[in-house]
Order: structure tokens, then C-alpha cells, then sequence
């Protein structure tokens, strides 16, 4: 496997927004211990902006650089411009992942599709539009 | 920045001796041992010098020595070469759960060929159960190979027993069932007596022992109904083309007959060792556990998985600190599975996500163990206070 880029590096000695928000406006909980890799994501909206978010993750060096990534691409940001934030943002943002480490940028974005579907559910009643719960992350127990 | 090599068990540095060893075999004396003028003749005389090294360390006979590029070659040769030279007589092989790679994928592709192949359980320390050998015979079997130590998590497997039940089993039934052992972690640590082993293929590897890389062999006995696996030239009595390596097979030599000298100081400076980074790890961290028997492992293996954190990132921050070491999750390696060794063992995903494999070597020190013991737990209560999985008692 290639080696990770500088910035995933220093992500990942240094992740940004680690913990828990106790009042979370959404809450996002995606993956699985099968899998090695879960996080989960909280998120605080002010008039309609991310005013904080806070991650926290069981995964590997990619896991923990994509979720602190992540925080960063969203922290302040209004919730139209944070549904643009796809994974491949975060692997741009990273200077690039692994192949085989794609899949943790994968985990962060769904992290925020289900953070913020959490947030609609309690808003609105009504989920994330064009949201599917996916019950397993992209690679499933064989 | 001080950095701590404890990755033996992936490869070791060659020791100087061998490199000297090689040297001269590169420009000097480069002839091709099968060329007749003199060039070739010193060649020639400088591998057979070699091969009856490695025969002397196995108690093997020479021509009972196959030099490979490696153990994975070995491996392959000894599976493949078996199952089918003796697929007329049947299309049965038996194997573990835990092997190396190279004869897992090897028992896999076997199988893709029509061969029936039976992977054996281990218990909980890694242990094959000989008994389990004993069942699994059948009038088909041709082949049976249970690896000496494991590389991951260094459980010794009870080789001689289980080489005495195939002898029984062959003298009852009148069959001539095989025997391999992969000993490719083994060769640095404990005596490979093929003949006290009982075994009728044997694999090594030279970089595992401070030899050369790209260099290991098959031990063949006499008398192996077993194919050619390169075909191109008459080298290896025939059973393997290929213009011999001869400065790795020199350097290879060299290695052998260190190891043969050095091996009871090694594992005499290594034990306390490992004992202390086990205790270590297991005293100062919560919720971690040694994986692998106990007792039955090798003399430089720590296996330990440690709770609610993932492997690869414990790795990663060791790294940082310049301490190498290796793991089982599978973020390391890039598949998605987790170490097959670990969950044969009965550990669940995460266990296995979440272990770590330090190997030590010759040139380990108490103050190398002592480093990890101060800079791990630190890496641990961090990570864990960023996991998901990690519930604060």
C-alpha cells in the first residue's frame, strides 16, 4: 500500500474536533466493529449553520484523518453548503488516500448524511430528502 | 530520532559476516555453476560448500536440498509438487486455519483444481490438536502441512506428534502420506532437526535469520515422489531451472552457520525479553490480552490485542514515536479482512482489529522494551478516549 500523504498524517497526530456535543441538534453513528472502522459524528445548527460539530472514531490512520477532515470541511458552514461535502471532497482536502483506504472518506460523508438526517428527523419529521440508511458500511461482513 | 526495530519476525537485518560472505561472489567469483571451464567449476564448488551448510543444520543429506528464492517459493513448490505428482494415489491435502499465506493460497488454488482440502481448527492458543490430524486422514490424502511456528503469534506447534500419527497411519495403511512443515519463523530460534521433527518437506527462509533476502529451500527427502516446479535447466538435481543465486546462497551459508553458533545466546537474551514486554503490556493496560499459547511460542513474539482500539493506528502513532512494529487489523494490509490467524483463534473482528505484533531480534534491548512500555499505554488512552467503542469505568 502507498504511504499516506503529509496533510493525513498530520491529521491523524492531530485530529481536529474530537468528542462529543451532549445537546446535538443530529447525531450520526455509521459502521461497524466487523469492519475496524466506526464514527460517529455530532452536530450543533444555529439558523440553519453548523455552529459545531464533533467527531469521534474506532478506526485506522485514514479513519481518524477523515473525520477530523471532515469537521473541518463543515464546522461554520450553512447545511446547503455542507450537502456538498461528498467524500471525494475529503480525500482532495487529505491530498489524496490509499486505494484501499478510500472507504474511510466513504465513512465520514455517510457519518454526515446521517448526522444530518438525524438533525431532519428531529426538525422536520422528516428524513434527509434522497437519504438511504445504509445499514452496513461499504464492505460487508463476509 | 532513536528508532526500534521490533519487526523481526517480517525480516531482519543481514548480519555483517554475511555480507562479507556474498561479496566476493558477485564479481569475483561469478561464474555459472553449470558452466564446466573453471569459472563455473568454483561456482559450482562454492554452492555445493553451502548446500552442505544448510543439509548440516537441518540433519538433512545434501541432495536433499532444494535452494528457492524464498520461503514462499518453498511453500508453493512443496503443495503444488505434492498434490499433483501424487494426485493418481488421491486429491486429499490437510492444512490448518492459520498458515502463512503462501500455503493457504497455495491449499486455495489446489482447490480450484479439483483437490478436496481440509483446513484443520486450532484451539484458542493457536494449538493443533494432533488428534485432528488423525481423523482427517483419509485413503486420499497425500499430503498434510501444519506450519512449526506460527508468524503471527508464535504458537510452536507439536510437529513430532503429529509426523508420528502420518508415520502410523502410513505404516497401517500402507499409504506414503507426506508431511511439510513451514518453518520459515522457526530456523533463528529453536533446533530444525528434520529427521527428529519427522517430516518429509521442510521450508526456509534466509532473511528471517539474518541471511540474505530473495534465498530460502525446500528439504526433500530422498525418495519424495515430487515433479519439477521451474522447468528450464538441470539445476537442483532437476528439480528446479534457474541459474543458481549464488551470493544469496553463499549468504545463506553464512547465516545457517551463525544461527548454528549464536541460537541459545539468542533465545537465552530474548525470552526475559519478551517476558517483560508481555508483563509490561498486560500489567499497564486495561482490557489487553496475549494472543498465542503462553508457554509453546517463540523466544521474540509479543501478540496482544488491545481493546477497543484499532491496530493500524496504534501502528502508525508507534511509528511516529520510531518504534515498528506490525498488526493483524486489516487496515494495515489493505483487504477489509482481519488477520485470518487471530479469528482462528476465536478472537471476534475487533479483537483482531485491535492487536499488535512485536518481534524482537538479536539487536533488541531492555531499554527498546522499556521505550514501548513507557510510549504505548500513552498511545492507548488516547486513541481510546477518541473511540466510539471505549466506555470510561
Amino acid at each position: 500500500m502507498e504511504p499516506y500523504t503529509d496533510k493525513v498524517v498530520e491529521h491523524f497526530k492531530n485530529p481536529r474536533n474530537v468528542g462529543e456535543i451532549e445537546d446535538a441538534d443530529g447525531i450520526g453513528h455509521i459502521g461497524s466493529e466487523v469492519c475496524g472502522d466506526i464514527m460517529d459524528l455530532y452536530i450543533k445548527v444555529k439558523n440553519n449553520v453548523l455552529v459545531d460539530v464533533k467527531y469521534k472514531t474506532y478506526g485506522c490512520g485514514a479513519a481518524i484523518a477523515s473525520g477530523s477532515m471532515l469537521t473541518e470541511l463543515i464546522k461554520g458552514k450553512t447545511i446547503d453548503d455542507v450537502l456538498k461535502v461528498t467524500n471525494k471532497r475529503v480525500v482532495e482536502a487529505l491530498g489524496g488516500l490509499p486505494g484501499p483506504k478510500v472507504h474511510c472518506s466513504v465513512l465520514a460523508e455517510d457519518a454526515l448524511k446521517s448526522a444530518l438526517n438525524d438533525y431532519y428527523l428531529k426538525t422536520t419529521g422528516k428524513g434527509l430528502p434522497g437519504f438511504k440508511p445504509r445499514s452496513e458500511h461499504s464492505h460487508d461482513e463476509k | 530520532m532513536k528508532r526500534i526495530y521490533m519487526d523481526y519476525a517480517a525480516t531482519t537485518p543481514t548480519h555483517e559476516e554475511v555480507v562479507a560472505a556474498m561479496q566476493p561472489y558477485y564479481n569475483n567469483i561469478f561464474g555459472n555453476p553449470s558452466s564446466l571451464h573453471f569459472f563455473g567449476r568454483e561456482a559450482r564448488k562454492a554452492v555445493d560448500e553451502a548446500r552442505l551448510k544448510v543439509a548440516n543444520f537441518l540433519n538433512a543429506k545434501p541432495e536433499e536440498i532444494v535452494f528457492t528464492s524464498g520461503g514462499t517459493e518453498a511453500d508453493n513448490f512443496a503443495l503444488k509438487g505434492i498434490a499433483f505428482t501424487n494426485r493418481e494415489r488421491g486429491n486429499h491435502v490437510i492444512t490448518t486455519k492459520i498458515e502463512h499465506h503462501a500455503v493457504l493460497e497455495s491449499a486455495q488454488f489446489l482447490e480450484t483444481q479439483g483437490f478436496e482440502v481440509t483446513y484443520l481448527d486450532v484451539d484458542t492458543n493457536g494449538l493443533v490438536n494432533p488428534e485432528d490430524v488423525k481423523n482427517a486422514l483419509t485413503p486420499q490424502t497425500t499430503l498434510v502441512s501444519v506450519m512449526h511456528a506460527n508468524n503471527e503469534v508464535g504458537t510452536i506447534q507439536p510437529i513430532e506428534e503429529i509426523a508420528k500419527i502420518i508415520t502410523d497411519f502410513n505404516h497401517e495403511h500402507s499409504r506414503s502420506v507426506y508431511f511439510h512443515t513451514d518453518a520459515v519463523q522457526t530456523a533463528g530460534a529453536l533446533n530444525i532437526d528434520v529427521q527428529k521433527l519427522g517430516v518429509g518437506l521442510l521450508s526456509i527462509s534466509a532473511h528471517k535469520f539474518y541471511g540474505p533476502k530473495g534465498v530460502g529451500a525446500l528439504f526433500i527427502k530422498k525418495g519424495t515422489r515430487i515433479k519439477p516446479f521451474m522447468h528450464g535447466g538441470g539445476q537442483e538435481r532437476r528439480r528446479r531451472g534457474s541459474t543458481e543465486n549464488v551470493p544469496g546462497i553463499m549468504g545463506f551459508g553464512k547465516a545457517v552457520e551463525i544461527v548454528m553458533k549464536e541460537r541459545e545466546n539468542w533465545v537465552k537474551h530474548l525470552e526475559p525479553l519478551r517476558n517483560k514486554l508481555i508483563e509490561g503490556i498486560l500489567n499497564i493496560i486495561p482490557d489487553s490480552m496475549l494472543n498465542g499459547h503462553p508457554q509453546k511460542r517463540l523466544p521474540n513474539n509479543i501478540n496482544v490485542t488491545i481493546k477497543y482500539v484499532e491496530g493500524e493506528s496504534m501502528l502508525l502513532n508507534l511509528d511516529l514515536e520510531g518504534i515498528a512494529c506490525s498488526t493483524g487489523s486489516a487496515c494495515s494490509s489493505g483487504s477489509l479482512e482481519p488477520s485470518h490467524v487471530l479469528r482462528a483463534l476465536g478472537r471476534t473482528h475487533s479483537e483482531s482489529h485491535g492487536s499488535l505484533r512485536f518481534t524482537l531480534g538479536r539487536h533488541s534491548t531492555k531499554e527498546d522494551v522499556a521505550d514501548v512500555l513507557g510510549v504505548l499505554p500513552k498511545i492507548v488512552t488516547r486513541l481510546r478516549e477518541m473511540s466510539p467503542l471505549y466506555k470510561k469505568k
